[in-house]
């Protein structure tokens, strides 16, 4: 516990200092958002319609590459090796690199989201407790599971390519529930949620359970 | 197992012709459908076949991280492979009995979606095995995928209920649809058996070209250092 929170104390002062991570993750999300609206060319009746799925597929890819980012730091000047060579157990690794990420989407999202509702014409402020929810419950599955995969893809040849296809098709579950849940609470609140919740609660304590334990297999040598 | 293994590949044979007899002579033609609802006995075979394929590697990939057995290992990439053929085949069968049938080859049914979703896990998984490079760490970070793979599955199904659906259920059908005619039971468990039989054949010959191909690399070394 105390050596995740030293990783996360970690990762975050590194992030303060460069700012790297968090500006490109939050310029990418409003390009995004900007290129979907855009291809969709919506009319002010049909763009709250288009909100749930833009807000999640912009989440999605910016959360891949912020992800994948946190591991390719720890590959400069080998310091993944350092990290494993410290006497620590593997699983506090992920529980503070899993941190560091949630933080780092969260942030994001505080820019994003509230763009979302001025770009989309949707009142998000109203349903903002509902959101809050379903935002956690979905960052939460999706970093697990992208925090276990970029771990393992930085340590491959193909690693560019080979985190969005092994990620994406895993991650249809968050998507799906989260784009359902958001579309309910926006609707009216969290009642009409409770299965797509369901859904997403569901995965966030199988993957974060699965990553804690096959964390160790990945980053053994 | 390697005495089995020429045993099951004239087994198959006879399975494969049987279930070919019943599919095309036995079964009658289904009233509303027609001569298309034949291919059914293909797709839900394969569909079977592939779900094995899956769980094959999550099983293999829990014991090869457990007990580090390059057997397990190569039962899972034979498991995987397998398992994303059948699943190819479940994809290109079902169209080929929509279009007729729904007026279009794709929907995104909860099924359908759920069969796509894992075709491209598994797809992935033997992108990770053939680009990650070759050494002992890609054979474990294949395992996790394995692993991750099959505990994914209920959730995806879970999932995609909350898309709309049409897929017909036929096996939970009540009296008088579905599989009326009593042979198309039948068929349906000869044409299984045949395409299980298949799948347990190949991953046999696979497993054991994978053995001796690890072998040669292992004499080609020796040879080397020799030399």
């Amino acid at each position: 516990m105390r050596a995740a929170l030293a990783i996360l104390r970690k990762d975050l002062r590194i992030e303060w200092r460069t700012k790297e991570s968090l500006s490109s993750l939050i310029v990418l999300g409003v390009l995004l958002l900007v290129a979907l609206a855009v291809a969709y060319d919506p009319t002010p009746e049909t763009a709250p319609t288009l909100a749930p799925a833009v807000l999640w597929a912009t989440f999605v890819f910016t959360g891949l590459l912020g992800i994948q980012r946190g591991f390719l730091v720890e590959r400069e000047n080998d310091c993944l090796a350092g990290l494993l060579g410290a006497p620590i157990d593997p699983a506090s690794i992920f529980a503070g690199k899993l941190a560091a990420n949630l933080v780092l989407l969260s942030a994001m999202q505080a820019i994003v989201v509230p763009l979302v509702g001025l770009f989309l014409h949707v009142d998000l402020a109203a349903s903002f407790g509902g959101l809050l929810v379903v935002l956690l419950l979905g960052n939460l599955g999706f970093a697990a599971l992208a925090t276990l995969f970029a771990a393992i893809a930085v340590r491959t040849r193909a690693r560019e390519v080979l985190l969005p296809v092994l990620l994406l098709p895993l991650l249809v579950p968050v998507l799906i529930g989260a784009v359902k849940a958001t579309e309910h609470v926006i609707a009216g609140g969290l009642a009409g949620a409770r299965d797509a919740l369901g859904v997403l609660g569901a995965f966030d304590v199988i993957f974060t359970v699965a990553g804690w334990l096959l964390f160790t297999y990945v980053v053994r040598d | 197992m390697r005495r089995l293994e020429p045993l099951l590949a004239p087994a198959v044979f006879v399975a494969m012709v049987a279930a070919l007899w019943f599919i095309f002579m036995v079964v009658p033609t289904e009233r509303q459908m027609g001569i298309v609802q034949r291919i059914f006995y293909f797709h839900v075979a394969s569909a079977w076949l592939a779900y094995a394929g899956f769980f094959t590697v999550a099983g293999a990939s829990a014991v090869y991280l457990w007990k580090g057995s390059a057997a397990a290992d190569r039962a899972a990439l034979a498991g995987a492979e397998i398992g994303v053929l059948f699943c190819t085949f479940v994809v290109v069968t079902g169209p080929i009995w929509a279009r007729p049938i729904w007026g279009v080859w794709w929907t995104w049914d909860p099924r359908l979606t759920m069969t796509l979703i894992l075709w491209a896990i598994y797809a992935g998984y033997l992108m990770l095995r053939a680009f990650g490079g070759d050494d002992e760490a890609v054979a474990r970070y294949a395992a996790v995928l394995g692993i991750v793979g099959v505990l994914d599955i209920p959730v995806i199904r879970v999932s995609v209920r909350l898309l709309h659906g049409i897929h017909p259920n036929v096996l939970n059908q009540p009296q008088g649809s579905g599989l009326s005619d009593p042979t198309m039971r039948l068929a349906l468990l000869v044409a299984s058996v045949a395409m299980l039989l298949l799948g347990g054949w190949l991953a046999m010959v696979r497993m054991r070209q994978e053995r001796l191909s690890s072998e040669l690399a292992a004499l080609r070394r020796l040879a080397e250092e020799r030399a």
